[in-house]
């Protein structure tokens, strides 16, 4: 006969109420792991998807993620021209927040080296990929963009020709992307009244000087478009992703590069790691301090329900020992209790977060090992809960029936 | 007077085959002193008893005399200040040191009635006796069926399956009497046990202990205030201040 489950029906409402509480701390603690796993998911998602081998990024820097790295366009036919290298790519990734129907819009800006890259590595769930230089867009639908629908940024208009789903960056903000040329322009924008004054002042100065009143023709230069002066700095960009030939001698590429004193290279896992100790390690501090607060917590919070529930059958119990109970009836009476409590809170947070997480703003990723390892916590908590109680169960004296 | 009669010679009877017996349970110059100094209470005061198997006694005697410690003593869970309680010739007691595992031996030998009936109030009355059986170590069906039989001896085998709460204070009692006798215990003690019961209901129960007892050949004592139901005890001992009365300071069954 099993008293712990007898016992547990005649005093259901407030097992019931206690496990409801173990429960919803234990899918909080679920969701602290699902989060942080959504955290390295969404970090590294552009890094594992976007399927570079090598990424070139400004000298002495840990760019483009853990800090800001520049480099000139022009790179990118320089690592071109090494030999195993097949593709490279400029990297433009930048985070904006815009003003869209009166709500505030963030997005991840994700330039893609178009034609050259159209984006395969992206899956559409709905539209098609980018199919021209220009003035489209393919969104992440956390963005809550429609397919067709028009957004402007800076001084044109994309549309959204394509749908991704779970594409989000480091920040889980939705990706969107674009032509590298238009997430630079996107990048760069500037009111027109700056380039307009800018280009008076360069037109000033120019004409100030005796090479400008000598050379009509670059006086001319200065009051127009900056690409159009080669004086001036060319347009840069974050990285350059270079993909090689599946047979190339990694570390031989990787050596060659190093002797260019202007830049530094990572190969993928390199920046993969970069990633996760820079952004996501403290976060992860974080969940974790929280998860280890909230599993004490519970803890306290069974063990002082055990201890109220053996103090309320404390006569019982003293009874069982007066007609001969061992002690292992008594214990394992507490012990599966407790254990009881824990395997349903548990049981209630893993329903529940399958409802629940998918509403979280960021992603909840329920990994099986994690799973595992907060059931066997559970477990172990539970255990250590009954503790009290079955120390307040070995005292009692079986003649404390008769007072 | 005619079945008072039949009973003492049926009581004589018994005595005689009990006298070669072990007896069921000997107390031997046993003291209990609760509290020290100003606080001192001697509630036991050198008691020497012995009951046979098969034999019924009924401890009567004034609030505080002493007969609660003396059973509870004698229930082995309320040691003894000083003397010996040896159970169906073991030593198990010698002041207060416990010569054997006490929880053990009150599971294989003992059964207790108490003035409440102490049911465990999550189980039915079934589970209530069930229990008794499956901490001895009775698988569990065999335990049930022992439980449903004994029920339906004591007349309540119709609320088995009822909480204690349903039940009313009689019926209550009587699951604690199934539940006291569920392992065939050698030794029956009871503590007022019919204090909550209407004198039909008290002398139900306390003719069921004699018939157990005569039955199952196991001692009996009931401590009493109830005096209308004494004829059917075999022996009556009283008590006062901490120690028995000698038998000829007390009247006999048959005179009540
Ligand atoms: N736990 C105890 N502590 C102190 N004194 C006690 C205790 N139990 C009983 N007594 C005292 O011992 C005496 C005998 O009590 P008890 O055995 O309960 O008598 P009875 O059951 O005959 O009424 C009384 O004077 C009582 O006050
Ligand atoms: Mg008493």
């Amino acid at each position: 006969m099993n008293l712990a489950v007898r016992d547990i029906r005649h005093n259901f409402s407030r097992f019931a109420f206690t496990t409801v509480g173990i429960g919803l701390l234990l899918m909080v603690v679920m969701g602290m792991a699902g989060i942080y796993r959504g955290l390295i998911f969404e970090a590294t998602l552009l890094v594992d998807r976007i399927g570079a081998d090598l990424w070139v990024v400004q000298g002495n820097t840990r760019g483009p993620f853990a800090e800001l790295s520049r480099i000139p366009v022009n790179l990118e036919d320089r690592v071109r021209a090494l030999p195993e290298v097949i593709r490279a790519r400029r990297f433009v990734n930048h985070s904006i927040q815009r003003e869209h129907h009166g709500k505030p819009l963030r997005l991840m800006v994700q330039g893609l080296a178009w034609p050259d890259d159209k984006g395969e590595w992206v899956s559409l769930v709905a539209g098609r990929p980018l199919g021209q230089a220009h003035f489209e867009m393919v969104a992440d639908r956390s963005l809550g963009l429609a397919l067709g629908e028009q957004v402007t940024f800076g001084k044109d208009v994309y549309r959204v020709v394509g749908l991704t789903t779970g594409m989000s960056g480091i920040a889980g903000d939705g990706l969107a992307f674009f032509t590298v040329s238009d997430a630079m322009a996107i990048q760069f924008d500037t009111p027109s009244e700056a380039i307009r004054l800018e280009r008076a002042a360069r037109l000033a100065r120019t004409g100030n000087q005796d090479f400008g009143r000598a050379q009509p023709l670059l006086l001319e230069r200065a009051g127009g478009a900056s690409s159009g002066i080669s004086e001036l700095p060319q347009p840069q960009v974050s990285a350059i992703l270079v993909s090689l030939n599946p047979s190339a001698d990694v570390n031989k590429i990787i050596s060659t590069l190093s002797t260019w004193s202007d830049v530094t290279v990572y190969t993928a896992q390199q920046q993969r790691d970069l990633l996760l100790s820079g952004t996501v390690d403290k976060s992860r501090r974080q969940l974790g301090l929280f998860s280890v607060l909230l599993i004490i917590i519970s803890t306290i919070i069974i063990a002082l329900i055990m201890y109220t529930l053996t103090l309320d059958k404390i006569h019982d119990i003293a009874l069982l020992k007066l007609i001969g109970a061992r002690n292992r009836v008594i214990v394992s009476l507490i012990l599966q209790q407790a254990l009881i409590m824990g395997a349903f809170g548990y049981g209630l947070a893993w329903w529940l977060g399958q409802y629940l997480f998918p509403y979280f703003p960021r992603r909840v990723m329920l990994e099986t090992p994690d799973l595992i390892k907060l059931a066997m916590i559970t477990v172990l908590i539970s255990m250590l809960a009954s503790l009290l109680g079955i120390w307040k169960a070995m005292r009692v004296e079986p003649n404390t029936v008769l007072a | 007077m005619e079945g008072n009669a039949s009973r003492a010679e049926h009581g004589i009877g018994l005595m005689d085959t009990a006298m070669e017996q072990v007896p069921a349970i000997e107390a031997i110059g046993v003291t209990k002193v609760y509290g020290h100094g100003q606080t001192e209470v001697i509630a036991l005061n050198d008691v020497t008893l012995r009951v046979a198997r098969g034999e019924v006694v009924a401890l009567l005697g004034p609030s505080g005399a002493g007969k609660s410690t003396l059973l509870t003593a004698m229930a082995l869970i309320n040691p003894p200040t000083s003397g010996q309680i040896i159970i169906g010739g073991e030593l198990v007691m010698d002041g207060e040191d416990a010569k054997i595992d006490l929880r053990t031996f009150r599971r294989k030998h003992l059964g207790f009635v108490f003035q409440k009936a102490n049911l465990i109030p999550f189980l039915t009355a079934l589970e209530n006796v069930q229990v008794a059986l499956e901490i001895n170590d009775t698988p569990a069906h065999a335990a049930r069926e022992r439980a449903m039989y004994l029920l339906d001896h004591l007349g309540i085998g119709d609320r088995a399956g009822n909480l204690p709460d349903a039940l009313s204070g009689g019926q209550q009692q009587r699951v604690a009497v199934a539940r006291a006798l569920a392992n065939n215990p050698s030794l029956i003690l009871a503590d007022e046990p019919t204090a909550a019961l209407d004198s039909h209901r008290g002398r139900q129960v306390m003719e069921l202990f004699a018939q157990v007892a005569h039955e199952s050949n196991a001692g009996v004592i009931v401590v009493t205030h109830d005096v209308r139901a004494l004829e059917v005890f075999d022996r009556i001992v009283e008590m006062e201040d901490g120690r028995l009365l000698a038998p000829s300071e007390h009247t006999g069954a048959g005179t009540h």
